[in-house]
């Protein structure tokens, strides 16, 4: 009832019949639900960031036997849009001895790739922008973008903490991707295909066949690196409050800062959702009895519930020093991924 | 700034850092000047004084009683032991007996604002490592302690609460009851810490090892406190000089091996069980009686001569010297904090960690900065 692939693609139907009968080629139709997809998702992002601030001040809050906001609507449900507002009305300080086009640029790129991610992610049934037969290394190519835009920010503002800031992100985020792409190979081993959608297929309506249960290690992995990846505690070192002040972006006010924020809390849904996708089985219900749900509701439950962690890992962790976070990437998560690559392997081999 | 060409022919300088006064870790207004290669700390360099006040000429102008709020202001943390530093030199040069409920209540008021200013420092060490929720938390059992002190004086922070020659007046009778509650309730809560904070092995790693501090170093200059305590020293001004009615109550002083940050921090997690121990002795044996603080006369005037006493403030040995010529006034007053001597080790013990270690030390040695300054 509530399933929206059906829906939208019998408005698409209506509208190719009625593009036919105008005589209009199909192409620019194609051209216009790709624009639309890609509005809708920003709207979509946009609107799930906001919520997913508030969301962690209530969580930080009650973790910490607080309320959180409460004053700016129920439960304080607006607080991060009048943060918005206000961060809005800032005076955009650009320093003197920045680099100003580089300065310039480094929120844009974190942003704009924040939400370029989002292209190949499955929704849920049919709710995907472009189905890319190589989904998930395009995703992996996106989301490596970010230590470039925090790079960026962190040699351009012109200040040392911000210096330190943006090269403990880049040699934190380069040796957390190594062993989460390994990770993420036993999936696609499994599925056989590097499409985000064929992967969620392969998984099927049964909880005990969605991949976490194979790839247990390789879950455990992925997301212990997609926690690196995304800068939260307790690997959250290139924006150390208590060392490096605010780490890369201490320069930065105004709606660029909110733009780094922004794009914090979707890269945090993104892992999350890629986390889903591989190893939650997507947008599939646990059982084929309760397919009557949404598919889209399956998806976003799994994912919020990914984000949950990651926020309970925040309030609860403290942080990691700098050498012992890259040994624990080289020394332990590396050969870890490579034993569950070989082993799926071996599984791959011996039992298909 | 130096810099050398090194054998690449690229130039090499040295990272100069200033860390403070304006920093979220300095706990204050301390200037830290770091000279840095990458991450790691070459060379330390302290600036104190911005918190000046010169409360030692002050006290040359007032009255004995005028400079007790004074003191408060020393160690805003822990007013109740500073004030009692200031009584006891007194008393001391004075010859001035004490009543018996008012020595107990000194002890419990004491006691119990070494825990809150203990919890102070567990929230702020566990904010620099990272942690945000364990200071809530620290903070969430301080209020209760509050409570309890404005309930006898009225006041949340700076308290005034011990005079010369007692205290300012008596507890009020719901107080001994909270206070049990208080006691049953901390104990957990102090399992709880280390359930969060001990058992982490997160934790473990940015402590163990980290800024050993040898003893011959630490006596040399000057530390005291759970600070010295941490490097296997059971030095501890209650046991070694008892003054008040220390002597009366059964107590352990715990000490650390190694002098690392952990050490430290395991010593002060200790001293809340052990002050706990100390409230619920003092409260059993609390004397009845209506008098809580000796007649003085209406214009106190201490005997010339000089003195100096010291107590075991929270942060480690605070002590005042005073000198008097009989008059109304005190001739010079040296007063001898614990941070500034904690502060000094600083620098030796940071060489050679990193800027993440340097915060976590300087968390591990609770330095408070008025107290350094004063």
């Amino acid at each position: 009832m509530l399933e929206l692939d059906n829906l939208l693609l019998n408005i698409y139907d209506l509208l190719a019949t009625w593009f036919a009968s105008l005589g209009i080629p199909i192409v620019w139709l194609d051209l216009l639900v790709m624009v639309f997809a890609g509005l809708v998702i920003i709207g979509v992002l946009a609107l799930l960031a906001l919520f997913l601030v508030w969301w962690e001040r209530k969580v930080s809050a009650h973790f910490q036997d607080r309320l959180g906001p409460m004053r700016t609507g129920p439960h304080g449900v607006l607080q991060t849009l009048a943060d918005g507002i206000k961060l809005l009305q800032k005076e955009d300080i650009v320093p003197d001895v920045a680099d100003k086009k580089v300065y310039f640029w480094a929120p844009v790129v974190v942003f704009a790739t924040a939400f370029m991610a989002y292209i190949v992610i499955p929704f849920g049934k049919g709710l995907i922008a472009r189905d890319l037969n190589i989904g998930i290394i395009y995703i992996l190519a996106i989301t490596s973008f970010t230590v470039i835009s925090l790079l960026m920010a962190g040699w351009a503002s012109n200040n040392k903490y911000a210096l330190l800031g943006g090269m403990r992100s880049a040699a934190q985020i380069v040796s957390y991707e190594v062993p989460l792409t390994i990770s993420v190979m036993g999936a696609i081993m499994l599925a056989g295909s590097l499409s985000m959608v064929d992967i969620v297929e392969a998984q099927g309506p049964y909880f005990w066949r969605w991949f976490w249960l194979p790839q247990i290690l390789g879950f455990g992995i992925y997301f212990v690196a997609s926690v690196a990846e995304v800068n939260r505690t307790p690997f959250d070192l290139p924006e150390a409050e208590q060392e490096l002040v605010a780490g890369f972006n201490v320069e930065y006010s105004g709606m660029k800062f909110a733009m780094f924020f922004l794009a914090e809390f979707v890269n945090m849904f993104t892992v999350s959702a890629v986390a889903t996708t591989l190893f939650l089985g997507g947008w599939q219900p646990p059982l084929p009895g309760l397919s009557f749900i949404p598919s889209w509701i399956w998806f976003f439950g799994k994912t919020l519930f990914l984000v949950f962690v990651l926020m309970w890992f925040r309030w609860t962790y403290p942080r990691l020093r700098v050498d012992q976070l890259m040994s624990f990437a080289w020394k332990f998560l590396l050969p870890l991924a490579f034993a569950n690559l070989i082993l799926t392997g071996l599984g791959v081999y011996l039992f298909k | 700034m130096d810099s050398t060409v090194n054998q690449k022919g690229l130039r090499e300088e040295e990272f100069l850092i200033n860390m403070g006064p304006q920093h979220p870790s300095t706990h204050g207004v301390l200037r830290l000047v770091l000279k840095m290669e990458g991450e790691y700390i070459r060379e330390l360099t302290p600036h104190v004084g911005f918190l000046h006040r010169s409360i030692e000429k002050i006290a040359e102008n007032r009255t004995y009683n005028q400079f007790m709020p004074f003191t408060d202001r020393i160690d805003y943390c822990a007013s109740m032991p500073s004030n009692l530093a200031w009584a006891v030199a007194i008393e001391k040069l004075a010859g001035i007996e004490v009543p018996e409920r008012a020595e107990y209540l000194r002890v419990i008021m004491v006691e119990l604002n070494r825990i809150a200013s203990h919890l102070i420092w567990l929230g702020c060490m566990s904010l620099d490592l990272g942690a945000v929720t364990p200071f809530l938390y620290a903070f969430r059992e301080r209020e209760w302690i509050l409570d309890l002190f404005e309930m006898t004086c009225g006041q949340r922070l700076t308290y005034h609460y011990i005079r010369i020659g007692g205290v300012s007046r008596d507890i009020p009778p719901q107080f001994e009851k909270s206070c049990r509650e208080f006691l049953k309730d901390f104990r957990k809560k102090v399992d709880d810490y280390e359930a969060i904070l001990t058992e982490n092995p997160i934790f473990l790693s940015r402590t163990k090892g980290v800024g050993i501090l040898p003893l011959d170093l630490a006596k040399d200059l000057g530390a005291s406190g759970p600070t010295i305590r941490g490097s296997y020293c059971k030095w501890d001004i209650r046991k070694a000089e008892p003054y008040s009615i220390y002597d009366r109550f059964d107590f352990d002083i715990p000490s650390g091996k190694n002098g690392d940050v952990w050490d430290r921090y395991m010593v002060r997690i200790e001293e809340f069980r052990q002050s706990c121990r100390i409230i619920e002795q003092a409260l059993d044996g609390l004397p009845e009686g209506d008098t809580v603080r000796a007649k003085l006369p209406a214009v106190f005037r201490a005997p010339a001569g000089e003195v100096f006493s010291r107590i075991e403030a929270p942060r480690g040995e605070m002590g005042y010297y005073v000198v008097s010529t009989g008059d109304k006034k005190p001739y010079r007053v040296k007063i001898r904090t614990a941070s500034y001597g904690n502060l000094q080790v600083l620098g030796p013990i940071s060489i050679g960690f990193k800027i993440a270690d340097l915060v976590a030390i300087f968390g591990s040695i609770d330095v408070i900065l008025p107290e350094v300054d004063r």
